[in-house]
């Protein structure tokens, strides 16, 4: 067994003589998983769980708040927040070390990405004589089945959303790990239970 | 021509990349776009000194803001120096940015962007839109001075020169919204029939005064007009093709183009013509008597562009029409001068390595064409025959001469005075560069023709100028067409040319090149000696300088104490303080102001005030951050219940972030808050500014919530239109549709913010990370703060 497969929730890596289909419903990488976890009496593993589960869920539903703000509570600010707060639970449970998913954006790239969507989407109508910000609807048919508004101002919405979810993740670098890494190098011992001195 | 304008934009934006791929096609395509340009404008030429070619477009037509451009014969006069002078100097630099150089690449860019917006500024016909082209060349003048940063020359010479041009700038956006605001417009145009009408402002002699003055600073700083002239000799840190773009064919020239932009509206009245006049004769002569001490060419080239400019000054300060004749052909002859004599002196830096006069020996018999061709400027600045320097000179001279009268003769005194100068320094230059001073010949490598050949070209285009005078008194007649003639009926006939017969303005050229020589020939002991102790502009820039940054240190070391509670309390009180009593006065409590609307306010009011008074008394922190979050929740709560699900949604998030937010910190922090008992005498206060703090708050809410009777009339509108933005939210469609704008410029703080918080927090570990050592960022330190206070 090597250290990776140490941490809790990765799959061993499969025998040789495994065949594909054998291992299509196995999680081909890690994802949402503390990396090295080095007191482990500090593990939550019910947390852990429940993290693992509602993580997709929760960012499913901030992406259903997003397309449903045109229509009832919700737009791009609520859905970047319910999204960022996904983000919040996976760092609570899976610690300062949680390397992510392994495809590693850095959070101003994320934030930079929506403020230019947002600009863009802006700046868009100008191209066809229109004015900054002004906005259009079309409106796409699919016979009896019903039919499907696209507003354009749900890019700006998405530039919002991204921006968001990047500013949280950004407090995460930088409040979350970044104080936690700070107090290690300082050789100072993380209180336990890093849940505020008040306990 | 606004699509000129862009294109040099367009072209900046994609010369770094050509430019790592080959430097000179880099040069090359701006030269070709300067180059293009100045045909452009050629073509157009007829139409531009006839009725003039317009172009506007509105841009916040609701401010009387939009760009509106014009051209016309003064801005085809700039344009030949602009585009034709600047193609020729892009050459030259393709030649003289060594194949390795790394700024070749940001100044081919710069210097395309740098020739766009002066050409957008002497198209200017708004004083709005010339303010932004105004204050985009000095921002680009600042990054082509201050090179990559990389030598403390370099920086100190750039913000020296952003400084005092946008010092300058600054006080003529002042002087343009006052000018704008009595006369009701913004356009150049109708300015100036209003004031030739004496419609302008009439009945406010003082508000005009003020605004002339301080449009003038801007003129004085950009033009480095005494007392402002020491960041042009320092700007020389720059490289040669920017000094001598710079210099010769467009930024300095930009006070220069104000004065002579409004002179036809303004040199009527006393407080426009007197500083300009008095000032530019002081700066004609000091420039050249400062020249003459120089032992580097290119500052003694310098100080003499600070001569010339007095010079230019004086004549489209005057307001009268042989003055502005002469002012356009001395324009036209100072730009070709003054572009070839840089690039000599950039070739000879290059053949010899040296600049310093003291040092180069025999040059002038080894590189004959070199000095040929410094000669044929020279001569044109020194202003002798048949160059079209001498053509300007003899019309300034008979343009004060016919004038007559007090002013008259003492500006022609003072320009007989600074032409002798500027003989003298001319001469000085010569003899500098070529002569054979010592027994040890200095350098002189072959000069490629990529620099020599558009010197060449400028050179020689100054002297067929001189022959060509008809031309450019086609251009100068028709920008001096709407001036007054002073003087005798000659001088409504006064045209420039090369031969005006014998006269009081060929005796005071003779007088001049004769005192000039013998001042260099013989004054060298009497110019190096003389000068004035104690006074020196560039002391004064400097006292000046390190006197605010010594203010600012000392105020903000008062004002930011590093205590939260006073910083608090100051904005606190300020609130209180300021619209307190006058909430007291006139609000008034709306009549009938329910206990509540709905019973379910009650129960989560209680709960909010509740934790808002136990939040008082908590001593622990992490006791403290979750009463904050009940009072946030509960908040949230009444807007459920107000009917607001968007808001409540928003508020429960924002509340469960920041409770995140503060468990993080308070990791680091200690647990209880260690307020020890006996500050009892600070506590007292603190409460009662906090209590009266939040029952004003509250107060403002009621009285204000009540004091709107009606729904505000825009929300009607909002309500109509949802449907048409896709909306059947409206606080959507007003977030992102109707006010988008405010979102974007929302979403921009919350980037700084994060930005900033992440700064804070991991600049410690970034100082770490550098190879394992120590690298602390300097600011703060005993060495920056000396730096800084010199």
């Amino acid at each position: 067994m090597t250290t990776s497969t140490d941490r809790p929730g990765d799959t061993a890596p499969p025998p040789e003589e495994d065949t594909a289909w054998e291992r299509w419903d196995q999680p081909s990488g890690r994802w949402m998983l503390p990396g090295n976890c080095p007191d482990t009496r500090e593990r939550t593993l019910v947390l852990e769980a429940a993290a693992r589960l509602l993580f997709p869920t929760v960012l499913v539903f901030s992406v259903f708040l997003l397309f449903e703000g045109h229509y009832g509570p919700g737009g791009g600010f609520s859905g970047g927040l319910v999204a960022g707060l996904a983000f919040v639970l996976r760092h609570i449970a899976g610690g300062d070390d949680d390397p992510g998913s392994t495809l590693r954006i850095r959070p101003p790239v994320v934030v930079g990405t929506g403020l230019t969507i947002a600009v863009l989407t802006g700046l868009a109508p100008l191209l066809w004589g229109g004015a900054v910000l002004s906005s259009a609807k079309w409106r796409i048919s699919f016979g009896d089945a019903g039919y499907i508004d696209v507003v354009t101002s749900l890019l700006l919405d998405v530039g919002v959303y991204l921006l968001i979810i990047g500013v949280v993740l950004d407090l995460l670098r930088s409040l979350g790990s970044g104080i936690a890494r700070d107090a290690r190098e300082a050789g100072e011992a993380a209180p336990r239970g890093s849940g505020g001195g008040d306990r | 021509m606004l699509a000129v304008v862009a294109a040099h934009l367009v072209l900046a934006l994609c010369l770094p990349a050509l430019a790592r791929y080959n430097r000179r096609l880099a040069f090359g395509a701006g030269a070709a776009l300067l180059a293009a340009t100045l045909v452009w404008a050629m073509a157009q030429a007829p139409a531009a000194l006839g009725a003039g070619v317009t172009d506007v477009v509105e841009w916040a037509p609701e401010l009387g803001l939009r760009l509106s451009l014009r051209m016309d014969a003064l801005a085809l006069a700039m344009i030949v120096l602009v585009s034709g002078v600047g193609a020729l100097i892009m050459v030259y630099a393709a030649w003289y940015f060594g194949p390795r150089s790394k700024d070749a690449a940001r100044s081919a860019a710069l210097l395309v962007t740098f020739a766009g917006m002066m050409l957008g500024l002497v198209l200017a016909d708004d004083l709005l839109t010339l303010y932004v082209f105004w204050e985009l060349t000095s921002l680009t003048s600042f990054l082509l001075v201050g090179q990559g940063g990389q030598y403390r020359e370099n920086r100190r010479a750039a913000v020296q020169a952003l400084l005092v041009t946008v010092f300058g700038g600054l006080a003529m956006l002042l002087g343009i919204v006052l000018l704008g605001g009595i006369a009701g417009t913004y356009s150049i145009p109708e300015l100036t029939a209003a004031a030739s009408a004496g419609t302008l402002a009439p009945d406010q002699p003082v508000a005009l005064a003020i605004s002339l003055v301080l449009i003038l600073m801007g003129a004085l700083t950009k033009s480095a007009q005494l007392p402002f002239h020491p960041w042009l000799p320092y700007a020389m840190a720059a490289p040669t093709p920017i000094s001598a773009y710079l210099h010769a064919a467009s930024m300095v020239k930009a006070g220069v183009v104000l004065v002579a932009r409004l002179g036809p509206a303004f040199s009527v009245y006393t407080v426009w013509w007197v500083p300009v006049v008095v000032l530019g004769l002081a700066t004609m002569l000091l420039g050249g008597w400062r020249a003459l001490r120089q032992t580097d060419l290119k500052r003694l080239l310098a100080f003499g562009t600070v001569s010339q400019l007095g010079f230019l000054m004086v004549l489209f300060g005057a307001g009268s029409r042989v003055a502005a004749l002469a002012g356009i052909a001395m324009l036209l002859a100072h730009g070709l001068f003054k572009a070839p004599l840089f690039m000599v002196v950039g070739a000879i830096d290059k053949a010899c390595g040296t600049r310093d006069l003291r040092e180069l020996c025999g040059l002038g018999r080894r590189r004959r064409g070199l000095a040929v061709l410094a000669t044929l400027a020279g001569l044109s600045m020194a202003g002798l025959p048949p160059l079209l320097g001498f053509v300007g000179k003899e019309a300034a001279y008979e343009a004060f001469v016919l004038e007559g009268g007090t002013r008259g003769w003492v500006v022609a005194v003072g320009l007989l005075a600074g032409s002798l100068l500027t003989v003298a320094y001319t001469a000085r230059f010569l003899w500098g560069a070529f002569s054979t001073k010592g027994s040890q010949p200095t350098g002189g490598d072959p000069v490629p023709l990529g620099l020599s050949g558009p010197a060449w070209l400028c050179a020689l285009t100054g002297l067929a100028a001189g022959f060509a005078a008809p031309l450019v008194q086609d251009v100068a007649g028709s920008y001096a067409r709407s001036l007054p003639p002073l003087g005798d009926a000659y001088a409504t006939q006064y045209e420039l040319a090369l031969w005006h017969g014998l006269g009081l303005p060929l005796g005071f050229s003779a007088l001049a090149l004769v005192g000039g020589l013998l001042l260099h020939r013989y004054g060298a002991p009497l110019t190096s000696r003389a000068r004035i102790p104690g006074v020196s502009a560039q002391r004064g820039y400097e006292a000046v300088v390190t006197g605010l940054e010594r203010f600012a240190i000392g105020l903000t070391g008062r004002l930011q104490i590093g205590s939260l509670p006073v910083y608090l309390g100051c904005i606190l009180a300020t609130l209180i303080v300021l619209p307190g009593p006058v909430l007291l006065m006139t609000g008034a409590m709306p009549e009938h102001q329910a206990p509540y609307d709905s019973i379910m306010q009650v129960p989560v009011g209680l709960m909010v005030v509740i934790a808002a008074v136990a939040l008082t008394r908590a001593r622990r922190r992490f006791t403290a951050v979750l009463l904050v979050g009940a009072v946030g929740y509960g908040i949230g709560g009444l807007f459920v219940i107000d009917g607001g699900p968007d808001l409540a949604l928003a508020q429960f998030l924002v509340e469960t972030l920041t409770l995140v937010a503060f468990v993080f910190v308070l990791r680091r922090l200690p647990a209880h808050f260690d307020e020890p008992d006996t500050e009892r005498r600070v506590r007292a206060p603190k409460a009662g500014l906090a209590a009266v703090g939040g029952v004003f708050v509250a107060g403002t809410a009621v009285v204000l919530s009540g004091a709107r009777l009606q729904p505000p009339s825009t929300t009607d509108a909002f309500v109509a239109n949802a449907p048409e933005a896709g909306a059947t939210n409206l606080i959507s469609a007003i977030l992102v549709d109707f006010r988008a704008l405010d979102t974007i410029g929302e979403i921009t703080i919350l980037l700084i913010c994060a930005a900033g918080t992440a700064s804070l927090v991991l600049a410690t570990r970034y100082d770490k990370k550098k190879g394992g050592a120590v690298v602390s960022s300097g600011s703060g330190s005993p060495k920056h703060e000396q730096e800084v206070l010199g």
